[in-house]
């Protein structure tokens, strides 16, 4: 994983903390577990989006809200790095 | 004894679809503390804050109410991959006191392609949780018309306006 990569790996994991309100340890998460299986609440990931805008200053576009993109902490930081190239 | 006789029943193709949805009141309440506007102007149109804000006491309960009213209306469009604004989906409620659900942009256009004809939402909130469940008529089915009425009255009988705790 690059540098870039575990940084956003990082945040992410850091929001999912404080705001995914997970019945799991987040740290020890699997970047590829499945968050809704984890306890993410519909509620939750939109806290989860918003607190992901405000760390990474980006904007989740309309195409990107879909269940599947809050589905593991790598389809996060794979959206997160998406919205970053495409700024 | 005799069987009373069902009228005939036409042939349909139509379905009904349900989706329901639970929501903490306390996860809004501190999304609002924690995003203000940001969370309120995403999730919600101007008119369903406008109708939360009117009652402080219980703004938090009514905008959870309205959250899980778009996801259960979300589980019944089933959108395959992108999902609707939250905005294009928006709870309205009449001076009786029922709630109605009316939809824009892609809503409306995956309610559309859906064959959905009608939709009847009822809501409901009590201490920690909000709740709503959604009924979605596809095509032109038989009863769709009572369906739409008894689930309209049964939203109208759970939440009397005069009831601080249900006035969803």
């Amino acid at each position: 994983m690059s540098d870039l990569a575990t940084d956003i790996d990082s945040a992410v994991r850091t929001v999912l903390e404080e705001h995914g309100r997970l019945a799991v340890d987040v740290a020890s998460l699997d970047p590829e577990a499945d968050l809704y299986a984890a306890g993410l609440t519909s509620h939750a990931s939109v806290n989860v989006m918003l607190a992901l805008e405000d760390a990474f200053d980006v904007e989740f576009p309309e195409r990107m809200l879909k269940k599947a993109t809050f589905g593991s902490i790598a389809s996060i930081a794979s959206a997160i790095a998406e919205i970053q190239d495409e700024s | 004894m005799t069987t009373p006789t069902l009228p005939a029943q036409r042939p349909s193709s139509a379905s009904v679809r349900v989706g329901v949805d639970l929501v903490r009141v306390s996860e809004v309440a501190d999304a609002v503390a924690s995003f203000g506007s940001r969370y309120l102007d995403r999730i919600y149109t101007p008119a369903e804050q406008a109708y939360a804000e009117a009652e402080p006491r219980v703004r938090a309960e009514r905008l959870a109410a309205r959250f899980a009213a778009k996801e259960a209306v979300v589980k019944v469009l089933r959108p395959a991959e992108q999902r609707p604004e939250w905005t294009s989906i928006e709870i309205v409620r009449d001076g009786a006191g029922a709630c109605d659900v009316h939809l824009t942009g892609l809503a409306e256009e995956l309610a559309r392609e859906a064959g959905i004809t009608g939709l009847a939402v009822s809501l409901t909130h009590d201490g920690e949780n909000a709740a709503a469940t959604v009924v979605a008529v596809c095509g032109d089915a038989p009863g769709a018309d009572q369906l739409r009425d008894a689930a309209r009255l049964a939203n109208h009988d759970a939440l009397p306006a005069s009831d601080t705790k249900g006035t969803s």
